[in-house]
């Protein structure tokens, strides 16, 4: 019955693995330690969000000449300081932004951006030089600077099917979990089980055998420690009914169990509004605006938003100037918001973008993004960012 | 059947795997006439044509939104039709090397940009000139208008020159970091200068737009045109070293062995960089079926699906599910990282894409659900965007067939089960695996569990 349940398994599922119990040290050696335990969740917004159309320049007749069928109206905007406002559809983040919960970043980019979106994401989840190839992110290698202490994948998770390049260092890896439970049941695989109980050490050899199946057994261990740990946690909080929400409440499970996790990385993609963008940017701000205020509310009431730092980045903004079907084609400089209980500086931190002086039609970076991800590393996952970097960045005091 | 161990490797290195039928025809074969056989099968270089014709974008810009939207469906519609048009070519072709290689040069030459005509145009160069100059094929594919708009070198004018392309060509497609300056880069940007192609796609100089000065490249100076830029880079044997390296990696060990390589670049130089002589130096050196240097790559993903596509003669009546395995393994073909192509080995692996390798493999072969969500490549955002529900289908029948019949009656009567094992495995069999196929009796059970193991990802 074993082996054709094997065979007659239907469903696919991100999972894992049995191994024996010599090979189980990992879980043994977590559990300790979890008071100040800080997270970082990183949000990616995939497609190029327009920020100028998120934090409003309501103030800035240049933003209305240029924008003149798609500008969000001043009538519509929640303002935020007498020059910047919130798009209508994040309402639901203002009352965390009046709590000092928020903080918004402008002008963020880097040297000789490029345009393109793979290429762009690509810089940005390496914290590459634009005209620079790295195989490995900044997270990764995060995990990679911290390998003596580090030693497990769930030390980074990421919400999802698949894990992001921003996620992979050259030594260590993160894990991708989308459902822990559906993670953890393959693990009851028996053939997989069969397969491994039986490896001994001959197998955890430096070749690349020995690489898959020391991947396969960090896999068991992981699924195994984050079905367990989590599994009694129910969320009391009311989140709204869409997967990314659903993502957030994932993490916020994670958080709040325990998890000894340190990164959680979640992504929503549909903000590469070329055409008609008002009403497709809307939707997604709302679903991104309503999630993350609803995720924020839960772990101020856990008591997590402490020891929590949010961090939303878009690969690059978009061209100041509307294109001809009511919609904004890639630009450059973007905004980044933060959120958390210890910000240093809630509310906007710099000047809004200057839309007089433009670059080719776009927004001339002020920061480069390097510098936020120095003041995470620094400050929040305390490791020099020289180590993650490849080169040391002064950083900004927001934490 | 002494040299059958060898021949496995070959097959697996210089195409996706052979096969038990490859088997029956190979057993009594030298190495010397299998490598002549692989090199006539691959004579045939038909191109492919599944993309007939390019999608308007003359009035994208103007065009309303129903109009943008149809235009960005047709673009993806084409580009699917590419992808599972290729994966199919190498799924079912006697060409193997051939397409072994234009997989080697579409990772070398990468590319991601314009539209899927110019993209399967430059699939077809790559695929021509796979076993034959390494300059032609240089040559054309700079000159193609994927490359051209991917590089920026169609917006190389005189005065105002774009180093986009001169610079990759350095750093990436030929002689490789710290062989050059940043003057060579600027000075061979000007070279450059002119370089497009019509609206029908082809080539064109356009003199007007071109740098006539006089150039200072790699301390040779004149009146350079792009030509003889790529001349003067293929003069310099650190070019042929860099070809090598990367051949090297590909096909042998990732681990670079100096003696090997350097031998491998005199046989390139000396050749005027003629692929075909170095490749049957490769496959005809002893060093090459060395143990060290068998069964320890990593397959790529394509290598992975092809392999078990070619092993079980597999047809899909939804195609589209081989698009939903690269995303889940990750590497889809025509969508590279960057410029720099698919790193390959180790970065294949993480926890959840060895997950999906080790389920895909029983999925295919026995009917499963493939429950994959997966993100949207950053370039579908557009498309995306067009669409309101952006939810995927969560659980996909992947419906596919194998030929099990076909597959069973190949293998050699006289083959025991641990031998039939061992022919599917390239690395040894551990005595896990030993174990298992002694206690299957049913031999479907056994060979859906051998090509679900760690091992088969090895070749």
């Amino acid at each position: 019955m074993r082996r054709r349940d094997f065979i007659r398994t239907t469903a696919l599922v991100s999972g894992a693995f049995m191994v024996p119990a010599f090979l189980k040290p990992l879980e043994a050696m977590a559990m300790s330690g979890l008071t100040g335990y800080k997270n970082l969740v990183i949000i990616q917004l995939s497609g190029g969000n327009d920020g100028l159309n998120t934090i409003v320049p309501y103030c800035n007749d240049i933003y209305f000449q240029k924008r003149n069928t798609i500008a969000i109206k001043e009538t519509d905007v929640i303002p935020l300081d007498d020059m910047q406002a919130f798009n209508p559809n994040l309402s639901a983040l203002k009352e965390i932004y009046d709590q000092g919960y928020m903080s918004i970043i402008n002008s963020v980019g880097y040297p000789n951006p490029d345009r393109s979106h793979f290429r762009s994401m690509d810089i940005w989840q390496t914290a590459s030089d634009s005209n620079q190839f790295l195989t490995n992110g900044w997270i990764g290698r995060y995990l990679d600077a911290n390998c003596q202490n580090i030693k497990n994948p769930y030390t980074a998770i990421e919400v999802d099917d698949t894990l992001s390049l921003a996620m992979k260092g050259a030594k260590m890896k993160a894990i991708a979990v989308q459902d822990p439970y559906k993670l953890f049941q393959t693990t009851r695989e028996p053939f997989f089980k069969d397969l491994v109980h039986s490896q001994n050490s001959e197998h955890l050899n430096e070749d690349n055998l020995g690489y898959l199946y020391k991947t396969m057994i960090e896999t068991y261990s992981s699924a195994d420690y984050i079905q367990n740990t989590s599994k009694t946690y129910k969320t009391s909080a009311v989140y709204p009914a869409t997967q990314f929400a659903n993502q957030l409440k994932t993490v916020s499970k994670f958080i709040n169990s325990g998890l000894q996790t340190r990164v959680y990385y979640v992504s929503l993609s549909g903000f590469d509004t070329h055409v008609g963008q008002q009403g497709q940017q809307g939707r997604q701000l709302k679903i991104y605006g309503d999630a993350v205020a609803a995720f924020i509310k839960d772990l101020k009431q856990t008591n997590k938003l402490d020891d929590t730092l949010v961090m939303t980045f878009s690969e690059f903004g978009r061209r100041v100037e509307q294109n001809a079907s009511n919609g904004t084609d890639h630009g450059t400089a973007n905004n980044i918001m933060l959120y958390g209980g210890k910000l240093k500086k809630a509310g906007i931190y710099n000047p809004p973008p200057d839309l007089s002086t433009l670059d080719n039609g776009d927004l001339k970076y002020q920061i480069d993004f390097r510098d936020v991800y120095a003041t995470v590393l620094d400050k929040w996952l305390n490791v020099d960012n020289s180590l993650v970097l490849n080169k040391n960045f002064a950083g900004l005091q927001f934490i | 059947m002494k040299d059958i161990k060898q021949i496995k490797h070959l097959f697996a290195r210089a195409g996706f795997g052979m096969r038990f039928e490859d088997l029956r025809k190979y057993k009594n074969t030298s190495i010397h006439k299998a490598v002549k056989e692989l090199f006539e099968n691959s004579d045939n270089d038909d191109p492919i044509a599944v993309v007939t014709q390019p999608v308007d974008d003359m009035m994208l810009a103007k065009a309303d939104a129903d109009t943008k939207k149809k235009f960005f469906q047709m673009e993806r519609e084409q580009e699917k039709n590419l992808n599972i048009g290729w994966i199919t070519k190498m799924s079912t072709t006697d060409a193997i090397l051939r397409e072994k290689m234009t997989l080697f040069w579409s990772n070398h030459f990468s590319c991601r940009d314009g539209k899927a005509v110019y993209i399967q145009q430059l699939n077809n160069i790559q695929r021509a000139n796979a076993l034959g100059n390494f300059r032609t094929l240089l040559i054309q594919v700079s000159q193609s208008p994927a490359m051209l708009l991917f590089l920026n070198n169609q917006q190389n004018h005189k005065g105002h020159p774009n180093e986009n392309f001169a610079r990759e060509l350095m750093e990436l497609f030929t002689i490789g970091r710290g062989n050059y300056t940043e003057q060579d880069v600027k000075e061979s940007a000007r070279a450059f200068t002119g370089w497009g192609f019509d609206k029908d796609g082809t080539f064109k100089m356009r003199p007007f737009l071109h740098d006539t000065g006089v150039k200072t490249f790699m301390g040779k100076t004149g009146n350079f045109q792009g030509e003889d830029i790529i001349d003067i880079i293929l003069s310099k044997k650190q070019t042929a070293h860099f070809i090598s390296t990367k051949l090297y990696k590909y096909l042998v060990n990732e681990t670079p062995d100096n003696t090997h390589i350097n031998a491998m670049t005199d046989v390139l130089f000396n050749a005027n960089y003629e692929i075909k002589p170095l490749l049957e130096f490769v496959f005809t050196a002893d060093w090459f079926y060395d143990d060290k240097n068998t069964g320890n790559l990593i397959k790529s993903p394509v290598d992975f699906i092809v392999g078990l596509n070619r092993q079980f003669y597999v047809t899909y009546q939804k195609p589209d599910v081989l698009l939903l395995f690269q995303r889940a393994l990750g590497q889809e073909l025509f969508y590279p990282p960057n410029v720099a192509g698919w790193p390959g080995g180790r970065n294949w692996i993480d926890s959840s894409s060895l997950m999906y390798r080790l389920k895909i493999a029983s999925t295919v072969l026995d009917q499963g659900l493939i429950d994959f969500t997966g993100k949207t490549d950053p370039e579908d955002e557009a498309f995306l965007a067009t669409v309101r529900n952006q939810q995927h289908v969560v659980n996909t029948h992947v419906q596919a067939d194998p030929d099990w019949d076909k597959f069973f009656s190949d293998i050699p009567k006289d083959m025991s089960k641990v031998e039939i094992a061992q022919f599917l495995l390239e690395p040894p069999l551990n005595g896990t695996v030993q174990n298992t196929v002694n206690e299957d009796n049913d031999l479907k059970i056994m060979v859906v569990e051998l090509v679900s193991t760690p091992e088969y990802q090895l070749y």
